[in-house]
């Protein structure tokens, strides 16, 4: 699978302003000559992740398919969070989190000796909880990943297509120089997605990412997601069943166990967990009986 | 294959470390600054005991350094230091608690606004101009009328008013946060039984935090024992063993400064002396100030 | 009823004895007691402005500025100490905003939470609590004498910074831990390296803190005395000063000299000098004001 790097132009924009929101390029585009046989992008096995002595999250083992939506839901505190910020490195910031197991992106172990975190990161994003925008301004904020990055191409015309892709080039296109931190609530998020896409990552992690915003924004992520996931695989852990029901392709229900370590319980297409679940607790969970 | 474009071992660059390396040494500028002001201390106090000894230094009651015959006794410079301290706080410890608990329990944001700046512009002052203040203002508009000539041009009482006046905001602002910190529901159990605002104050609150507020009066201590033009003008060059107020005293900083305006030559014993009464403040003050600190970690996990 | 042993007739409510209005009244007494506290020092304040102002404005006209100090009172002037004051001032700010900003990133950012880093941070915060003098006898011996520099400028301004470097480290780490963590997350999952995340997210959000805290800083050092005499600045200087050259002076200094002469008319330039140093620090603390305003425009959180 061919996976171009941030200074190569990847997409051509040729809608010259009119035309819809969001402009992605047809499903053949980016991938380049080399096919997609390798469907699985992230693979787990038997991952188990520990804060010190306690252990947080044991045994999982799963995959994550290409170019598809993966929910993880289950209850507060089962370590959905530390699963997901365990697949971008994110908890390499906490000093004493370590893993045992293996964790694969395109087959490389992501914690095998030599990897640098760093590198990870700009192969798989993430979108936060909270909105979290720079407090510089709207462009700014989208062209700061490529920047460091060392992008040599136009800026103007990524910052342009990062924008339009996530379904805010509309709203922002008069204020790219006004703050990024004065659009509203799901304004922001979208802005956040599109900095995120801007360095053109494989994986896109979000961590509950409607969960502060009103009902109105939320549906317009759970859209742009939609659209995101015919270039992008896309991880996205949620509290709310019925947008992992509505808005996912596979879903991973996580619980926490009796030794306070949380484990996965059920893995499969959306539809079967929700309407015909295998393992009795998930029927239970999905059903609203707990959690 | 897939992952040449963006390999996942990248080298850290030779530039990170680098910058780490900076930030680390400007992180250790303030070791060495600790170790240089030991060292040097400690080798001219050394160098100072080798000529006058040590049992006179520390109990001797007679100080004269630049007048024959010499005498190299500290008390007298101790005893002119404490008696400012002690005067200053006098005056700092009412002026300041009762500003913290106006700040902390009455106040509205009108009066927030008015209380603050007050107490940051008096913390804010140079210290040369309060000596100023003390001996054009305190002394004759205060001290003469009170006193008239039981007091001179120089005493303890103007430089330690003064003081006094520096050291008030420090206290308030130390006190304030420590108050600000007892939690609400504790005074809200005292209200609940019936007490005044003041009798949840003073019984509550006060006691609640009584580490923060002695914290801030130790702060407060080692501050003005160090306090130099302030008390430079003020209190004379007079070492003299006493506890009047009205007298004429020298303090340790005084002292240290009249020194190096003078004519002393680098060997000599008075050059020395300097280091030898520096080395006897800076010691006074870092434990004080470790003190301090001490009791203020223990308040901060009170809660 | 809770009563077993009052009298038929009475409660156990009846046994306190509230004295109500006894209490109320004290609590009265001590907030007038807080007030009064309040209005002594402001009265204290007035009336040290009133003092300065009164003593000092006759003899401020631009002669006094654009002049040097004379054994005669009507016809000095504090060019050289003004000169001076913005020269050490300059110097210092821009000694201490590497070092101070880099040792507070360290600390704040690079240091592992441990025993080195905690004692790392007590180190700075003893420094900051060590009397002025002595660092100016520290800045005698290593500046003036070990290093060479002699009774320069250069060396008051290398003092100086060492007496207000922990300052500035404590403001910039307030500065850094107000910035809150998901700034920083945003950067790394963006792919930044831990420079990069410092300089392009983290600098920027702090800036308004950090620069406030220099600025001030560089106030508290234009108004301190006794390093600088320890360091030899002069008290009696007609020229304007060279920081590598010898023979300087500030205004704290020059205001020093002159209060210590007993005549009236000193004691009236002194407060003149007073009045261009008090403006030359408010100037400052505005500075400092509009930077954070300025810096700060971004920032909602």
């Amino acid at each position: 699978m061919n996976v171009e790097s941030p200074d190569a132009p990847v997409r051509a924009s040729s809608s010259g302003g009119v035309g819809p929101a969001i402009r992605i390029a047809a499903a053949g585009e980016r991938r380049g000559t080399e096919d997609t046989e390798r469907q699985t992008v992230i693979e787990l096995q038997d991952l188990s992740c520990y804060y010190g002595a306690f252990r947080a999250v044991r045994n999982v083992s799963l995959e994550v398919r290409k170019q598809r939506i993966t929910a993880l839901i289950g209850p507060s505190g089962c370590g959905k969070s530390t699963l997901i910020r365990t697949i971008n490195r994110m908890n390499d910031l906490v000093p004493s989190y370590r893993t045992e197991g293996k964790l694969f992106l395109d087959g490389q172990d992501l914690y095998g000796s030599g990897v640098d975190p760093v590198a990870v990161r700009r192969r798989v994003g993430m979108v936060f909880q909270k909105p979290n925008p720079f407090p510089k301004t709207v462009w700014e904020n989208v062209a700061f990943g490529p920047k460091i990055n060392g992008y040599k191409g136009d800026l103007n015309e990524l910052v342009e297509r990062s924008l339009r892709r996530a379904a805010l080039w509309d709203d922002v296109k008069d204020k790219l120089k006004q703050s990024g931190m004065a659009l509203s609530g799901g304004q922001q998020q979208r802005l956040c997605i599109a900095r995120t896409i801007a360095v053109d990552p494989e994986v896109i992690l979000m961590d509950e990412p409607c969960s502060s915003l009103d009902p109105r924004s939320t549906l317009q992520i759970e859209e742009l997601m939609a659209e995101l996931k015919k270039e992008y695989t896309i991880v996205i852990v949620t509290h709310n069943m019925q947008q992992a029901a509505r808005a996912s392709d596979t879903t991973i229900f996580m619980t926490m166990g009796e030794d306070r370590a949380g484990y996965v319980v059920e893995q499969g297409e959306t539809v079967g967990i929700f309407t015909n679940p295998q393992n009795q607790l998930t029927e239970d969970y999905v059903s609203g009986r707990f959690g | 294959m897939s992952t040449q474009a963006r390999p996942l071992n990248r080298v850290r660059p030779l530039s990170e470390r680098v910058i780490e390396v900076l930030l680390l040494a400007a992180a250790s500028v303030g070791v060495l600054t600790t170790i240089g002001i030991v060292g040097v201390l400690a080798f001219e106090t050394f160098e100072f005991f080798r000529e006058i000894s040590p049992v006179e230094f520390f109990t001797g009651t007679f100080w004269s350094a630049s007048i024959r015959p010499f005498a190299w006794g500290i008390l007298p410079l101790v005893t002119g230091t404490l008696l400012v301290a002690f005067i200053a706080l006098i005056f700092a410890i009412p002026l300041g608690l009762l500003s913290a608990v106006l700040l902390a329990e009455y106040a509205s944001p009108r009066l927030r606004n008015v209380v603050k700046p007050v107490l940051e512009t008096i913390a804010g002052i140079p210290t040369i101009v309060l000596g100023f203040f003390a001996i054009n203002f305190v002394t004759p508009n205060l001290l003469k009328p009170i006193f008239q000539d039981d007091i001179g041009t120089f005493s303890a009482l103007a430089g330690g008013i003064v003081v006094g006046l520096l050291i008030t905001p420090l206290i308030a602002s130390i006190s304030e946060d420590a108050m600000s910190a007892v939690p609400r529901g504790m005074r809200e159990g005292a209200y609940a039984m019936g007490a005044t605002k003041w009798e949840v104050v003073r019984k509550v609150v006060f006691p609640a935090a009584i580490s923060g507020i002695m914290a801030s009066i130790i702060l407060a201590m080692s501050r003005a024992i160090g306090e130099t033009m302030a008390v430079v003008l003020a209190v004379g060059t007079n070492p003299q063993l006493t506890l009047d107020p009205r007298e004429s005293i020298q303090t340790m900083t005084a002292f240290i400064v009249q020194i190096s305006l003078g004519d002393t030559s680098q060997g000599s014993v008075q050059f020395k002396a300097l280091f030898a009464v520096a080395a006897v403040l800076f010691t006074t003050t870092l434990a004080l100030n470790l003190i301090s600190n001490r009791i203020v970690s223990r308040f901060r996990t009170a809660y | 009823m809770t009563a077993t042993t009052a009298t038929p007739g009475t409660t156990a409510r009846d046994r306190f004895e509230p004295a109500l209005m006894r209490r109320k009244l004290t609590g009265t007494f001590f907030y007038g007691a807080c007030i009064g506290a309040i209005g002594i020092l402001f009265f204290a304040l007035l009336m040290l402005l009133y003092d300065v102002l009164s003593r000092g404005l006759p003899w401020l006209d631009p002669d006094f500025i654009s002049g040097v100090p004379s054994r005669r009172p009507e016809r000095a002037g504090i060019l050289p100490a003004l000169i001076g004051s913005l020269q050490i001032g300059v110097i210092v700010g821009i000694l201490t905003f590497p070092t101070g900003v880099a040792a507070a990133i360290y600390l704040s950012e690079y240091a592992k939470d441990n025993r080195l880093n905690r004692a790392l941070r007590t180190n700075i915060s003893n420094l900051s609590g060590v009397p002025s003098v002595i660092y100016g006898i520290f800045g005698l011996a290593i500046f003036v004498r070990a290093l060479g520099f002699g009774f320069t400028l250069m060396a008051g301004a290398l003092t100086l910074t060492l007496l207000i470097l922990p300052v500035v480290i404590i403001a910039s780490l307030e500065a850094l831990k107000a910035v809150p963590d998901s700034q920083r997350e945003g950067a790394y999952a963006l792919g930044a390296s831990r420079w990069q995340m410092v300089r392009g997210t983290l600098m920027p959000a702090a800036a308004p803190g950090i620069m406030t805290g220099i600025i001030l800083a560089m106030a508290r050092a234009i108004g301190e005395t006794a390093p600088l005499i320890l360091v030899g600045a002069f008290t009696f200087v007609t020229f304007l000063p060279n920081p590598i050259e010898g023979g300087y002076t500030v205004l704290p200094i020059q205001v020093y000299q002159w209060a210590g002469r007993p005549q009236p008319d000193f004691q009236g330039i002194s407060a003149a000098a007073i009045i261009v140093l008090l403006v030359l620090m408010l100037v400052l603390n505005a500075l400092a004001l509009i930077v954070r305003i300025r810096l700060s425009r971004h920032i909602q959180w």
